[in-house]
């Protein structure tokens, strides 16, 4: 109805990994400066492994969808791994978004790299 | 699955009674209303018969209803018609903040080209002040257009107070009557109106026809130029089988306008109740009494509109939203910003219309679909848990 994919209908209706995670290793919090719509990522990882991924999302269609499926792409992954996935493998992962719905993923993206960001300075500052 | 249409506001399916009036027009009576042969008179006299039904539905006389394509064409004919028919008197317009877009892009267009536009801004519930309107006025104003009722929160404008006071100046008033033409009573009478655009498919008749009510003995500027249909203030052939079909439906609604509007109101305050009491956080948009019968507004905190609208349609359930994510520019609704709704709360609103078909199960599958959809969605939003 929208001009969303199958794939991401499918992520918006049984979204993967919602919630938080209690003592996580690395958060992300992003808010979206296009239409005001915020995500949460919290990381749990072990020797560099991301083993856990889950998200909170406050946003449309596309935001809840890519966030769901930026989660399954960084489970196990390694940081380093994970920090190379962008906005536009997220959405290609979900068959692909209305150009104005681009933007949603790239909130996705950011809330990665931060939770990244996030999981680093908490190990150099434990080091 | 039982799908449940609640976006009247948007537009309604057409009656079957108004299907059946238009048929002959495509095939058998298919005449230029504007030729002098006996298929050209047909069709002719079936658009005099529809002006006439419509003309007695808001008390206006049968000459004073133009035919146009809609609800936009009625209202940029009258806002640039009037501007430019009465440009040596003046170049002030007014208006209000939570108007159809189709009349405040017609006053940005004459902005642009010399036109001063004041937009005058609404209370928390929608409602513009008939003083405000009174302050406004200065010697250079030609022309005042307010709405009859909202289409987003369904408020309805002291119309009448407004054209009294424009009427007292010499003002030119216009009201865009698009959403309560046939739903509500419209008199041009008794609103003091110059000026009222009305369109055919908001009140089960066709898309793709409008009227315009210009008062007799009021100047303006013609819209569309050519043949010399409408007096010369419309041109263009006369859509027959549209104007048979609006004409057709605002005799039905003429005849069930007061029983449906009561009806629709009765089911219109159980749903904003049963909304208000079963959901937390949630909160009415729009005027609680001086409301459209068939217009529920609400906002849901914490929870995205379009997320709320997909959830819904995936159940069957049609609505619509004023969510900043929604819309093609990202910004949310202009009447949700107007009455002053923080952006975090305008994200979180839905529009429920009600209509003909609209039952009482609807109303009850909504108040249990809605609760649990809010729910699933609030779970993964990250500002309910917190503030709550
Ligand atoms: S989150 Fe607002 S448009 Fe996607």
């Amino acid at each position: 109805m929208t001009g969303y994919s199958d794939k991401v209908m499918e992520h918006f209706r049984n979204p993967r990994n919602v919630g938080d995670i209690e003592n996580p290793d690395g958060v992300g919090k992003v808010g979206n400066p296009v239409c005001g719509d915020i995500m949460e990522l919290y990381l749990k990882v072990e020797n560099d492994v991301i083993v856990d991924a889950r998200f909170k999302t406050f946003g449309c269609g596309a935001a809840i969808a890519t966030s769901s499926m930026v989660t399954e792409l960084i489970r196990n992954k390694t940081i380093e791994e994970a920090s190379k996935i962008s906005n536009r493998a997220v959405a290609e992962a979900l068959g692909g978004l209305p150009p104005i719905k681009m933007h949603c993923s790239v909130l996705a993206e950011e809330a990665l790299s931060r939770a990244i960001d996030d999981y680093r300075s908490r190990k150099k500052i434990a080091a | 699955m039982k799908r449940i249409y609640m976006d009247h506001a948007a537009t309604t399916p057409v009656d079957p009674e108004v299907v059946a009036a238009m048929l002959p027009f495509f095939t058998e009576n298919y005449g230029n209303a504007s030729s002098m042969h006996a298929f050209g008179q047909e069709a002719r006299q079936a658009i005099e018969q529809a002006r006439e039904s419509i003309a007695l539905l808001i008390g206006a006389k049968p000459d004073e209803i133009i035919f146009t394509s809609g609800g936009t064409e009625s209202d940029n004919f009258a806002v640039k018609g009037i501007a430019y028919a009465r440009k040596d008197k003046g170049n002030h317009i007014i208006t209000s903040a939570v108007e159809h877009h189709a009349v405040l892009e017609p006053c940005h267009f004459l902005e642009k080209n010399g036109f001063q536009v004041t937009v005058l801004p609404v209370d928390e519930t929608g409602l513009v002040d008939p003083v405000d309107v009174k302050k406004a006025i200065t010697d250079k104003t030609t022309l005042i257009s307010i709405m009859h009722a909202n289409n987003e929160i369904g408020t309805i404008e002291p119309v009448r107070e407004i054209g009294a006071i424009a009427r007292e100046c010499g003002i030119a008033f216009h009201t865009d009557a698009v959403q309560t033409f046939g739903r509500i009573p419209v008199n041009v009478a008794d609103l003091n109106v110059d000026l009222l655009s009305a369109s055919g498919h908001k009140l089960y008749g066709p898309k793709g026809v409008g009227i315009l009510y210009i008062r007799k003995g009021t100047r303006i500027v013609p819209f569309m130029h050519g043949g010399e249909q409408e007096k010369n203030r419309r041109a263009s052939t006369y859509n027959v089988p549209g104007i048979v079909g609006m004409g057709k439906a605002a005799e039905l609604a003429g005849e069930h306008m007061e029983r449906e509007a009561a009806r629709l109101t009765s089911l219109r305050d159980r749903m904003i109740r049963g909304i208000l009491d079963g959901i937390d956080h949630s909160r009415l948009n729009g005027h609680p009494v001086l409301r459209l019968p068939n217009n529920v507004n609400v906002s849901l905190e914490y929870v995205e509109g379009e997320s709320m609208l997909l959830s819904l349609d995936m159940e069957g359930i049609a609505c619509s939203t004023g969510s900043a994510c929604s819309s093609q520019s990202l910004e949310p609704s202009h009447v949700l910003r107007a009455i002053g709704l923080p952006h975090e709360i305008a994200h979180g609103s839905l529009r429920f219309s009600m209509g003909r078909v609209t039952s009482d199960d609807d109303v009850d599958t909504v108040l249990t679909v809605l609760p649990r959809i809010v729910d699933r969605l609030r779970a993964m939003s990250p500002l309910y848990g917190k503030k709550h």
